[in-house]
């Protein structure tokens, strides 16, 4: 079999700590995003398990893997789920939600839980998006901006550069710090010219890690042009596959000055954990 | 008197001999590839070859394109949009807009009946708008870069595209064959999409008649027809499409070389 260096590892969790039988409200958000899916199961609002795998061709067939891979092993079953909400770019199509809630304020809120009430810039950095949010203690939305035109600064773009230096996309951050000294970035913003550009510098000799380097230095500069045009309040997390890649991460601190917040739970979960925070809500609001 | 354009452009190298500024002797075209400098001699020899001249007939070079500060042989260089311009006149001398889809770039621009640039705007920095965009998805669809165009016209189903990127498309792509949908409709979908990109930018510099394209893009005929209908007017394709912006370098090399 071909190896396709892309594909990043597709994983479930369960809580240790948490006993779902004495809980008192259970949730589930579902975030159908356009290359990962995460189904995140809540007992009384603490994270109690999730399963995060890729998004398939269907979306309701994502969201219905999704669900069974998070419940397999726990003997949870999906009738003692109180509510579900679905979010991300799949959220209407997913079968089982009794509601869907846009994964801006998911973000957001999930966000709001993962690193702390005191963060106030959220970027979401996706697969075939970029999102950079501006929110209150509540993890409330107060403004956002949004890149879902362009591949260049999202996951997307990480995966073809994965795919074009065959280097497996989790190692992309590490190696890309393995080299003599920083290159300057990539200069193309289009992923299909930058990936020509590539070429031509590891055809002049550059070193895999160090075209690696240059990529992701151009990403961190693409997207701190997005954070600059909104306005960066500390603290800042960054949720999404990207805040993975801390060749990206670490290129984004320095040129903002300031230091990313570190996450409770794998920040790939964010949207679905707000999806299902907000479904805590409506239950006890009564909405539901 | 026997003077030459180089194009360097991003993807092909072309090369046009021309006598006292007025007859095209020969034109050849060589892959760019890794060693630009090697190609643009090949493709140079091609066309002395072909005209059955040497290097020391030739009395002046000018050269254009994305490359065109490293062009070997040229004395001189002129802009992508001035040759554009300039050749497109000579071959259809009613030309005043010029559309010139490139493998990495788009341009449009507006000129007077002297081959004189009035307006234009270039897409440099996004393949949506390039001929990049449709190698990607002919590569997506499976088929010949050369069967896209012919494709496209057996469509006989207009399926919107939500990606403008290239990136993107390429996914969407793969999701419409999931999809069921037929090669061809999905080759119309690709060539509405880099029409509209490329018909938004024609509109921003404007459009006076004659309209015509240029570049390797308008040898695509299902391309042509879209962006008629897009214009709401007639599109010429030039004789010999992707030589137009080596031939205007060629006739700028005629003038300094003092060609009347």
């Amino acid at each position: 079999m071909v190896e396709e260096f892309w594909r990043w590892k597709e994983y479930r969790w369960t809580s240790p700590d948490i006993d779902w039988k004495t809980a008192k409200t259970l949730t589930c958000g579902v975030d159908v995003g356009s290359v990962s899916t995460q189904v995140v199961l809540m007992a009384d609002g603490e994270l109690y398990a999730f399963s995060n795998m890729r998004t398939g061709s269907s979306s309701p067939e994502s969201a219905e893997n999704g669900l069974k891979w998070a419940l397999e092993g726990t003997d949870l079953t999906r009738d003692k789920l109180a509510y579900t909400v679905g979010t991300g770019y799949g959220r209407v199509n997913v079968p089982f939600a009794n509601r869907a809630i846009t994964e801006i304020a998911c973000h957001a809120r999930g966000a709001n839980f993962m690193y702390g009430p005191t963060v106030r810039t959220v970027l979401d950095m996706g697969g075939q998006d970029c999102k950079a949010i501006r929110c209150d203690e509540k993890g409330k939305v107060i403004s956002f901006l949004m890149n879902d035109k362009c591949a260049a600064g999202t996951g997307r773009g990480m995966e073809v550069f994965a795919e074009l230096l065959q280097v497996p996309i989790e190692k992309v951050g590490e190696l890309s710090f393995q080299v003599e000294q920083e290159p300057p970035p990539v200069s193309s913003t289009c992923v299909v010219f930058a990936k020509t550009e590539a070429s031509g510098l590891l055809r002049a000799g550059w070193p895999k890690n160090k075209v690696l380097a240059a990529y992701c230095s151009a990403m961190a500069h693409r997207i701190f042009t997005l954070l600059e045009r909104i306005g960066v309040e500390k603290d800042f997390a960054i949720t999404g596959g990207i805040a993975k890649n801390i060749g990206v991460v670490k290129r984004l601190e320095k040129e903002l000055g300031l230091t990313v917040a570190t996450p409770r739970a794998d920040p790939q979960i964010a949207g679905g954990v707000g999806a299902a925070l907000f479904a805590k809500t409506l239950v006890e609001k009564g909405k539901a | 008197m026997i003077t030459a354009g180089i194009d360097m452009g991003a993807k092909n190298i072309k090369v046009v001999l021309l006598e006292d500024g007025k007859k095209i002797r020969a034109r050849a075209q060589e892959l760019g590839g890794t060693d630009t400098r090697g190609a643009t001699e090949k493709a140079f020899n091609a066309a002395l070859f072909q005209a059955g001249l040497k290097m020391a007939d030739v009395s002046h070079v000018t050269s254009t394109g994305a490359g065109r500060a490293n062009a070997p042989y040229a004395q001189d260089n002129v802009t992508e949009v001035g040759a554009a311009a300039r050749g497109a006149v000579f071959v259809h001398p009613a030309t005043r807009t010029v559309i010139d889809i490139g493998a990495e770039e788009g341009k449009t621009l507006r000129c007077d009946a002297a081959g004189k640039v009035i307006d234009f705007a270039v897409n440099e920095k996004c393949a949506a708008g390039a001929g990049s965009f449709m190698e990607s998805m002919a590569r997506a669809l499976e088929v010949k870069l050369e069967q896209l165009g012919p494709l496209a016209m057996k469509s006989t189903n207009s399926i919107p595209m939500n990606a403008q990127c290239a990136v993107f498309a390429e996914s969407e792509v793969v999701t419409l064959v999931h999809q069921k949908h037929s090669k061809e409709d999905i080759a119309r979908a690709v060539h509405d999409a880099i029409a509209d990109r490329i018909t938004s930018m024609v509109r921003k510099v404007g459009f006076e008649n004659d309209v015509v394209l240029i570049g390797g893009v308008a040898k695509n005929p299902a391309f042509v027809e879209t962006m008629k209908r897009n214009l709401e007017t007639d599109v010429l394709v030039l004789e010999e499409p992707e030589y137009v912006g080596a031939l205007g370098a060629a006739l700028v090399a005629a003038e300094n070389a003092g060609v009347k």
